[in-house]
Parts: C-alpha cells; structure tokens; sequence
C-alpha cells in the first residue's frame, strides 16, 4: 500500500428513515476534503453496510439516524463487524442523539458521534488523527 | 421614469452613498433574492385590485377568508405520535386538555412504510418517530375515548396513506362516526416523497393512481376531508430554498389536478378539498411573501387551466409547521425564540393551521414540557399580541409587495424549466429535484461553515458547558408489546377471508378504485403490511438513483 493511498469512507443510512440531507451534505463534504467516500443510499440493513464496508476495504464506517433508532442500529453494525473480523474499521456516527446515548455508543465501540450543528472540519480532523497510515 | 424612481434614485446618490456609515455588505434573502435598502411605491408593479385586493376575493393574496382570524382562529394543531398506541392516545387526550383544536399524527417509519411491527424489516424502529399502527385494532385503541365527529385529524402518511385511512374510516363507523361527517387530512402526497423525505413505496405511476382513487373517494363519501396536503415542508427541510420549496409544490399540486382531470372527475368536485402544507423558517419576511404568492400563483393556475366553477376551487389552503431543520442542538432553550419568529411568519402569512415546534427536537421526541411550551407559543401569538386584529396586516408594505412579486416571477421560472423537461413525473426520473435540493442543502452548510450564515449557539456567541437537557426516551418494552399485539391479532382471524380479500385487490389493482377493496380488506382483518404487499406483487417497488 503507497503512503499516499487515500482515506475510504462508507456513509451509510441503516434502517427506514429517508432523511438523509446531512449524510449528503457531509459525504459531498468529506470528498472535497479529499477523501475516497461512497454513498449507500437510504434503507440499508446493518447486514449490507458491513457487507459494503468489508468488499469495498474502506477504513472509515460513517452511520446516519435520524429516526431514534440509532441504538439498535449502531450495535447491529459493530457487533457485524466483529463476527466478519473487520472490527479495525473507525465506526463513527450521527443523527438526532441524545447525549446518554452517545455516551452508550461509545462505550461500545463508536468512535464518535457527531449531532447537529457540528463543523465538518471537526470531522475531517478526526478522522485524520485516527486514520494513521503506516 | 415615476416621480418616486427618481425622488428614490437622488436619495441614494446623496444619503446613502455618502453615508459616512457605509452599509456592511449586500444583503440576501435566504433563497438568494437580493435586497435594496429601501422600497418605495415604483417598486410594486401592476394594479393594485388585480394583485392584492381583498381578502376572500380572487387572487386571494390577502388570504381566502374575508375576515381570517377575526372570524375564527387558524386551527393549532400539535404532531404528535409515540410509541404504541397506547401512549399515543395518551398524548392526544393531553393535548386536547390543554386547548389542542385538531389532532396530528406521526407514526412510525415501520408504518410510514407499510411494514408491520412483527417484521423483521422492523427492528429497532417501532414507536420511535412516532405511533406503530399495523392492524384496525391499533387505530381503534390511538382514537379510544376521542370523539371523531367532533375533532379533525391529520394524519402524516404517504406511501400507505390509502390504507391508513381505512382504517380511521373502519374505526368511526365501529364507533357509530358516519364516514360523510368525518373531517380531516391524510397527507398523501406521494410526488415529494421522490423529492424529498424518501417514504415512497411503490413507483410513481401506481402510487400516482391510488392518491387519485382517494381524491374520487373522499368526493363521494367523505366530503369533509382533505384527501391530500400537497407539501412543501419536507422539500425544504430537506436543503431546498423557500423559492424552491414553493415552486415544486405548486408543481406537484397541477400535476394531482391534472391527474385527476384526466381520470375524468369534475375538478370542483375534488379541487375545494386540496389542502397545503408549508414550512416556515428564519426568513420572517420571505415566509410571508412566500405564503402571500403561493395563493396568488394557485389561484391563478387553477382558473387558467382548469377553469373551475365554484370560487373554493381557487382557494390555497394551508397548515404550516415551524421549521425543525432551524432548530439547534446547542443551547436548546434559543429554538422557542426561533419557533416564535416562525410561528409568527406563519400567521402573518395568513395560515389555516399550525404546528409549532418543540424545542428539544435536535435531541429526541418532545417531551411533555417542551410540547407544553410549543402550544403556549401559539396561544400568545393568538390572545396576547394582536396581530390578529387586521386582515394581511403587513399587506401593502412596498417591500412584502415586491417580494411576493419575486418569489411569483421565480416560480414561474421553474414551472417552464420543469414542463421543458416534460413535468413533474420526468423530472423526478431525471434526477431533477433531487439534484437542486441536494445542491441547495450543500451550499447552505459551506455558508455556514464559512460563517458567512449565522447561527447563534453554532457558529457565533458558542459557549463551551451545554446545559443538559431531558429527553424523551421510548421504552425497549414498547416494541416487544407492539409485536406481541400484532401476533395476536394475526392468529385471531378467519385467514379465508384475509386471503380473498387480498386477492380482490391485486386482481383489481390496475382496474378500479381501490378505496372499497381496502377497506373489505380491512374489515376482514388484514394488516397494513399485508395489504402493501399485496399491491407490491403487482406494482414492484421503487428504488431511487442515488444522488449526493
């Protein structure tokens, strides 16, 4: 792998809410950041993002909920990830979450969540800091 | 030139460009429609009775009521809907205790897509975003104790708005309700799903049919309900400008007409009973514009396409919601200043009805609180401030009269952008919509990562310690007793009758007007997803291209 070999990142919308303006808004924003980004589209199961995330060797998962559902999705995805051995992948996420499960989100291997009003740099830089490439 | 061009054109050479306190920048609506310093007479163009005039008189700019709220107050009406059925009903009883005049409901993604709570497609979504309803014995326990022919209801729903809406008609006729005295609202508005929001089930075509089975439906037995409420609210939270939001539902709501026209049915019949639905967001006085120009624009379409008989044919009617995207997630107790600038667009704008938000909603569902304050907001706009006292009270403002006018001239430019790309339903296919709410939504983010948008808590005056705030949870319990309840309604039923009921529709799916066959359907207990699938064996489903 060259040194140069850009970041990939997997946006991905689990579960039935169609609101997907900020998974948009921040897969067109993390491309121009000059990142590699695919784009699921709404309605995924947990079992196709993994699946996604595993066949396309991304590094980065990024999950958007908006419909309070967040709690079984993000687990179903990290516990998927662990049973396929991809448990490296950085899961980040966010939606409309509240901050008691955030912190939930967290503890099981969520890297971040990002809510409403967050600066996309924010996001940029973290993903940087914790995508290291040897 | 006009006396007041010229009187205007010498002001602004000697004060304003000589102000030693030059003005900072060049200012914007937020759809991007620049702004003068100042409006006088010269700017409003055209006769005043062809394009303002009265209140209740066509082209209605004023409003569709000779007296509006001097009459009766527009119609508060709270969204709500959580959990199951039994906390929905709840909530509702709440809300009318506390001066709620009509009910709204949310219902679940599950059930906004036509899947029942016991599938597996389910998981994790049941009564979250809103009320799981799956079987006639769900309506029947959310309406228990509610008097349907006293009441209006709203009901969001699109995808299976027709279903839904059986079983609101099954559950009044049980409760002894005649379906003629019923009065309310199913949402129905499938063309913005393709555009925005993304509840869509089957493809456009089918799905097209069935909103205009529901139109000749309601004609016949249910005069008193609106069969669609044709809105703008989820293309523009969904990243679109007010301009856009405007143009596009217009667009749609001429295509339903046409539709319909087509199908054969005497446009007066169906068209007094469209309804509308807008967003009202920061931009105080493009909102009212926007409000103002969408009844001038309808009004005028309608006459000239459809050249219908009865006045009421012309009249836009809308409920308005404040606007959720708004809202901030930093310093939460901000978005009851923000809903009340919203709110009071709304209302100047002339609306039928309101929904105010609440201000928790960038964390969760409203908790009892916060929907408490959301109605307050309402109620001292209505008693308190007066604006209610004279009709279209900011009418006749040079500056609202010459926004009204812009936001008429660049709708109409969309409309002959849409019909060159062959309507609305090419436009969908093409990606149209999707592409200008996904480019809008982009370049509002870049203006406010650049700062150059301000939004107090987000992007200027941060503080760094949030406050806490409460929030409303759904307890996993919910979900298991919601699927227990639908098991058990499934093994409770003579499965002959679900099946031949079910076979009635497919065959008849193409056919006929579908209303009676979902509501035999109904009555022999099929479930929502039993029913939707049924129709996706004969329609497929839709999958939408994919466009960042």
């Amino acid at each position: 792998m060259s040194p140069e070999k850009r970041i990939k990142i997997l946006i991905a919308k689990p579960g039935l809410d169609g609101h997907d303006r900020g998974a948009k808004v921040l897969a067109r924003s993390l491309m121009e950041a000059g990142f590699d980004v695919i784009y699921t589209g709404i309605r995924q199961t947990p079992e196709k993002i993994v699946k996604a995330a595993i066949q396309e060797d991304v590094d980065v998962v990024g999950l958007s909920v908006l419909s309070g559902a967040h709690m079984y999705h993000f687990k179903e995805v990290i516990k998927l990830l662990k049973k396929y051995g991809a448990s490296d992948k950085l899961v980040i996420g966010g939606g409309i979450i509240p901050e008691k499960d955030k912190k939930k989100l967290e503890k099981i291997g969520v890297a971040a969540v990002f809510g409403p009003g967050t600066n996309i740099k924010k996001i940029v830089e973290f993903i940087k800091n914790k995508v290291k490439r040897n | 030139m006009s006396i007041y061009k010229k009187k205007y054109e010498r002001w602004y050479k000697e004060k304003v460009l000589k102000n030693p306190i030059p003005e900072k920048s060049e200012f914007y609506t937020s759809s991007g429609i620049k702004v003068k310093t100042v409006y006088v007479p010269s700017d409003v163009k055209g006769k005043y009775f062809d394009k303002i005039g009265f209140p209740g008189e066509y082209p209605f700019t004023r409003g569709i009521h000779p007296t509006m709220y001097r009459s009766r107050l527009w119609t508060i009406r709270e969204f709500s809907g959580l959990g199951d059925a039994f906390m929905t009903n709840k909530r509702l009883k709440y809300l009318i205790e506390h001066g709620e005049t009509g009910l709204s409901i949310a219902f679940d993604y599950p059930t906004l897509l036509g899947i029942d709570s016991d599938d597996p497609l389910a998981r994790g979504e049941v009564g979250k975003a809103g009320v799981a309803i799956s079987t006639l014995e769900d309506m029947k326990t959310m309406l228990d104790g509610i008097n349907l022919a006293d009441i209006s209801t709203s009901m969001t729903i699109n995808g299976p708005a027709a279903i839904i809406w059986g079983f609101y008609i099954v559950t009044a006729e049980i409760n002894g309700v005649s379906p003629s005295s019923l009065r309310g609202t199913i949402q129905n508005d499938i063309l913005k799903e393709y555009m925005a929001q993304k509840s869509f089930i089957f493809p456009p075509e089918p799905s097209l049919k069935l909103v205009i089975d529901t139109f000749e439906y309601g004609s016949k037995y249910l005069p008193q309900w609106n069969p669609i409420s044709i809105s703008g609210y989820h293309i523009r939270e969904a990243g679109a400008t007010a301009v856009q939001e405007l143009a596009f539902t217009l667009a749609n709501g001429l295509t339903y007409v046409e539709e319909a026209v087509k199908r054969g049915l005497d446009v007066d019949d169906f068209a007094p009973r469209l309804s509308f639905f807008f967003d009202s967001s920061m931009d105080f006085f493009e909102e009212i514009a926007k409000f103002r120009a969408a009844r001038r624009i309808w009004s005028k379409e309608m006459k000239r396409r459809f050249k219908p008989k009865k006045e009421r044919s012309l009249w836009l009617r809308f409920h308005t919601q404040t606007s959720g995207v708004s809202l901030t997630a930093q310093q939460p107790e901000n978005n009851i200043i923000r809903t009340t600038i919203e709110a009071l667009a709304a209302v100047l704008g002339g609306t039928q009805s309101l929904h105010t938000n609440s201000y928790d909603e960038a964390y969760g569902l409203p908790t009892e609180k916060a929907a408490m304050i959301a109605l307050r907001t309402q109620e001292i706009i209505a008693y308190e401030s007066n604006v209610i006292n004279a009709v279209d009270p900011l009418g006749g403002s040079y500056y609202l009269e010459w926004l009204t006018d812009q936001m008429e001239e660049k709708v109409y430019e969309y409309f002959d952008k849409i019909e060159s790309m062959g309507g609305v339903l090419e436009s969908i296919k093409k990606g149209f919509f999707q592409k200008e709410i996904a480019e809008s939504a982009y370049r509002l983010q870049k203006e406010i990562e650049e700062g150059k948008r301000v939004l107090v808590g987000v992007n200027k005056y941060v503080i760094k310690e949030e406050p806490e705030i409460k929030v409303l949870k759904i307890p996993e319990y919910v979900e298991t007793r919601q699927i227990r309840r639908v098991k058990e309604y499934k093994k409770n039923r003579d499965m002959s009758k679900v099946e031949s009921s079910l076979n009635k529709l497919r065959a008849k799916a193409n056919e006929e007007n579908l209303m009676p066959y979902i509501i035999d359907a109904i009555k022999n207990k099929a479930t929502l997803g039993e029913i939707v699938n049924a129709l996706k064996e004969v329609w497929g489903e839709y999958v939408e291209p994919i466009i960042i």
